[in-house]
């Protein structure tokens, strides 16, 4: 915590009203049901037209341990987590106590009458639902009451903050795929909790919500569907994977996307295989890039530790293939369902050897679509390995994002000889070699399985190879070969998503960051400026880095690294390949599980600038 | 002028890189089998690949076929690799080769697994109980109470391949001898002809680290106590391309058992003296049962049965391989886009 301690300042109307600018914290039990009543809130809100989100920090759980959902409402359109809520929903008793006691002065609390709270702060609004009378009132089954009651909370804000009953009806709709029988089920709940706080609770919070038009044209989605979408549209034919916490959803996504990729009679141009292992799932990939194929999987930290061996063979071999690292705290059961920016230099020099891997660093829904479709352009065009490197809050939460663009470029599938051409090139050069270098550009001319010309096989393997893919033991052969990975690694850089950069000259603090922070920093620049701070802006969003990172380094008086681990990864990598002077740059690192809020970025930047 | 096959080949152009293993190694046996088989059927190199995972085994892709695309990939994780491959594109075919620590320990769950989908390859164990580019540790199919210098007296029970693919649920299980060419031969005819994975555990001795006498895995024992279950015949084969059906005269019923082949191919096991029927699962594990208990190694068609859909039938993935797709078959249209994205608004 912070010595400044700056609280959120709202915008407060003339009337003494705050609208559209607050936040509430719904504190409930796992697998209680409560995550249609949280979605329901949160569709209805984007439906009304106002900048929203809704944050999921939940416990490794199936059912039973607390699990809390975060919404905030912005007019402004900031989506990053609030680092404290004006509203808590107080339905967990076993965590009830601290919610209420994190509320600021002036805060709300709506919480079951049934438990006979008592009225823990005086400097706080209660509102007390009685969830078990109204339950009884209504007309569900007994074996739904426990999945149905969340929605008494849902009936109470609606209510008291002003969100229309057809609002939640729609959202209900949707929630169930147009199902009308557990729609109205949920609903009847809605309308008694609306209807009893109309004639019971005394509106006495200045919290409202109105209708905006900020959203309109807008979709809510989920980074790990819109990289699945992603996949699809860049031509993905395996999806290999092993279940593993916050990446399931993307291959959830991918199979319920699966008729996109079929043909007229029904047949798969794109099919998933779950294999026995994450080692397995890299090992398929490899296989499938081997024969010309486009493959991926999705997975997270422990995962990707279990592909390593996998990854190194394909850097070298050189095989197109592309890994999705949702990342989670780690290693082992670690925090599985908190998310981390923690494996930006793991992912970044996996294997064993020399190398350096493409990983790209989607911040948004949007990009994390594009880099889906992408990766496996760079993938064939480079011949390698390529991460995208997502997280728990961009793949599991739903945000507000614009429509997917159409990918703007064709299918490159790199340079990959027929027979035909295959013969022209050795026409031309002599002689073909798998990894010979006629371009320069450290990418050679590969050929795959099925090529009808009797010179287009070669021997793949790990390392030991001169460029005629020839079993070679030879120290000239290998570091000719290490140099030309390199310079392929050169060109990578230059051909992949260009970094967002936000630059004037006449300001002389920078914030860099990468991924998911990017609504904290955009929020956080926006308050530093009230304070009188400043600030230019950049956006890794490729590895390895584009010469723009140390250009931007080099015009700044200060610049801060913000990121989500806490080793300072990006901060690390920085300097390890830039060993010039760069004491004027400052690790912003957090790595606390949760997603980034501004507050904490413009904390730590006014302690060093106020020094 | 040299003899050439149905394809205009000759044999050396199935040939591969010079082996570098032990001089006499039995793998290198097998590498000249697979090469004769290729030959012998007029197989098209361009599509067949060749994989294999790390060991000495593993080496042997470089040393055959020199004209298919090989993958020497990772220690125990050839099934993998292979699944990928022949997913990405399942109109080839495949001869993969991996040794008993490959398979037997580091690569036993990779094994397992692609028998379950049922991958259709050639997959070939060359079997000799120990590790020898480590220099000699037992591995998992070492027998019990065997001695090797590097570690003593093996205390424990041997992992028996076949019985482990026959239980895993493969429909094409043989057992064979490296020494033994034409039995080796017969079966690589039949299981490159099999739609499903075809398991070969051929028992391949190392000159160097394991052949006493005493090892099941030796030369001398291996021709001592090889007790064959038949001698296998490919009478008629299924390949359009090749020579018309051989007429098959006409056995006693009792003396020889057909077993026609998914592709039409009829395969005649000869019986010698055992009365073991390759159709019959049980049977087929009491055989090896047996065997394991008296310390004999038998050797043949051990098990067969129609093949299972494959992965790639049951994933009903086009007719023209996942790989060979062209653009417009990969990327869904702007109006899909479209749609999807009024999905989430």
């Amino acid at each position: 915590m912070s010595a400044l301690n700056l609280q959120y300042e709202p915008k407060i109307s003339q009337d003494g009203k705050i609208v559209n600018d607050f936040a509430f914290v719904v504190a409930t039990k796992n697998g209680s049901g409560s995550q249609t009543s949280n979605n329901v809130l949160v569709k209805s809100l984007f439906n009304m037209g106002i900048p929203v989100n809704g944050k999921n920090l939940f416990p490794s759980n199936i059912k039973g341990l607390p699990t809390w959902y975060t919404i905030r409402v912005s007019a402004d359109g900031y989506t990053a987590r609030r680092a404290t809520t004006e509203i808590v929903i107080a339905y967990n008793q076993d965590t009830a106590a601290e919610d209420i006691q994190n509320l600021p002065e002036g805060g709300v609390c709506i919480i079951p009458a049934d438990w006979k709270w008592t009225h823990s702060r005086d400097d706080i609004i209660w509102y007390e639902v009685p969830v078990k009378a109204i339950m009884d009132q209504s007309n569900t089954p007994r074996d739904f009451t426990k999945m149905v009651e969340n929605m008494t909370y849902v009936g109470v804000v609606a209510q008291l903050f002003g969100i229309p009953l057809d609002e939640i009806k729609r959202a209900l709709l949707d929630n169930f795929n147009g199902k009308e029988k557990p729609a109205n089920m949920n609903f009847e709940v809605v309308q008694l909790a609306y209807d009893y706080a109309e004639q019971n609770l005394t509106k006495k919070d200045p919290y409202y919500f109105e209708y905006d038009n900020k959203t309109e044209g807008k979709i809510f989605i989920t980074g790990n569907e819109a990289g699945a979408l992603g996949a699809i549209f860049g031509g993905v034919n395996i999806v290999a994977w092993y279940p593993i916490t916050p990446s399931t959803s993307l291959v959830d996504a991918v199979m319920s996307y699966k008729h996109l990729r079929q043909t007229d009679d029904g047949k798969n141009t794109m099919v998933i295989i779950q294999a026995e292992d994450e080692l397995a799932a890299a090992g398929m990939l490899v296989g499938a890039g081997f024969v010309g194929a486009r493959a991926m999987t999705a997975t997270s930290g422990p995962g990707i530790s279990l592909m390593a061996e996998f990854v190194g063979l394909a850097y070298f071999a050189e095989i197109p293939c592309v890994f999705w690292d949702i990342t989670r705290m780690g290693p082992s059961t670690g925090l599985p369902t908190r998310t981390s920016q923690g494996d930006l230099l793991f992912t970044y020099v996996l294997g064993h050897g020399d190398t350096r891997h493409i990983v790209l660093l989607p911040g948004t829904p949007e990009e994390a679509f594009e880099f889906g479709w992408k990766s496996f352009d760079i993938a064939e065009v480079v011949q390698a390995p390529v991460f995208v490197l997502s997280d728990l809050d961009l793949g599991m939460n739903n945000w507000m994002a614009d429509p997917f663009e159409y990918p703007d470029t064709p299918i490159n599938r790199g340079k990959v000889l027929d027979a035909e051409s295959l013969q022209a090139f050795i026409e031309k050069h002599g002689k073909w070699g798998r990894y010979m270098d006629v371009d320069g550009d450290g990418i050679g001319y590969r050929t795959i399985p099925g090529t009808d010309h009797p010179r287009a096989a070669y021997f793949a393997r790990g390392t030991g190879h001169n460029e005629l893919a020839v079993y070679s033991e030879r120290s000239d052969d290998w570091i000719n070969n290490l140099k030309r990975l390199r310079r392929k690694v050169e060109t990578a850089r230059h051909m992949l998503p260009k970094n967002v950069v936000d630059y004037d000259p006449a300001k002389s603090i920078g914030i860099m960051t990468f991924g998911t922070n990017e609504p904290a920093v955009v929020e956080a620049r926006d308050w530093l400026k009230k304070q009188g701070v400043e600030t230019n802006y950049l956006r890794v969003r490729a590895l390895p880095l584009e010469d723009d990172v140390m250009d931007f380094i080099q015009k700044h008086d200060r610049v801060y690294i913000v990121e989500n681990n806490f080793d300072g990864q990006l901060y690390q990598i920085i300097c390890m390949e830039n060993p010039q002077d760069l004491t004027h740059v400052v690790s912003l690192p957090l790595g606390d599980g949760l997603p980034m809020t501004a507050r904490w970025i413009v904390e730590q930047v006014l302690e060093q600038e106020n020094k | 002028m040299a003899q050439t096959n149905n394809l205009g080949l000759s044999r050396n152009d199935y040939k591969g890189g010079k082996s570098t293993l032990c001089p006499g190694c039995g793998h290198d046996s097998i590498a000249n089998q697979i090469i004769s088989m290729a030959y012998e059927l007029g197989i098209e190199q361009h599509n067949l690949i060749k994989m294999s995972g790390i060991g000495c085994s593993s080496k042997t892709p470089a040393y055959f076929l020199g004209r298919s695309h090989g993958f020497n990939a990772l220690h125990g994780r050839m099934p993998s690799v292979v699944t990928g491959a022949l997913m990405g594109n399942h109109t080839l075919k495949c001869v993969a080769v991996s040794g008993d620590g490959d398979t037997g320990s580091i690569g036993i769950g990779q094994f397992k697994h692609a028998i379950r989908r049922n991958i259709p390859f050639v997959y070939i164990i060359e079997n000799n109980g120990v590790y020898g580019l480590t220099k000699g540790q037992f591995s998992a199919t070492a027998d019990e109470g065997q001695y090797l210098k590097y570690y003593g007296k093996n205390e424990l029970p041997p992992i028996d391949l076949a019985l482990e693919a026959i239980i895993g649920g493969a429909t094409f299980v043989a057992r064979s001898f490296s020494g033994d060419a034409k039995q080796v031969q017969a079966l690589l005819q039949a299981a490159i002809r099999h739609q499903g994975i075809a398991v070969l555990d051929i028992i391949s001795p190392c000159v160097t680290f394991n052949n006493a006498e005493t090892s099941t895995k030796s030369y001398p024992y291996g021709k001592e106590h090889q007790i064959s279950l038949h001698d296998i015949e490919i009478v008629s084969s299924g390949y359009v391309h090749e020579q018309q059906e051989i007429t098959i005269e006409d056995y006693p019923e009792n003396e020889v058992i057909q077993v026609q082949m998914h592709d039409g191919t009829v395969i005649q096991l000869k019986k010698l003296g055992q009365d073991h029927d390759p159709r019959n699962r049980m049977q087929a594990i009491q055989v090896l049962e047996q065997a394991q208990r008296e310390q004999l190694f038998v050797t043949g068609l051990i098990y067969y049965e129609e093949p299972r859909p494959t992965l790639a039938q049951l994933e009903n993935v086009t007719d023209t391989p996942l790989a060979k797709l062209k653009p417009e078959q990969l990327r869904p249209s702007r109006q899909q886009l479209a749609d999807v994205m009024a999905d989430f608004r």
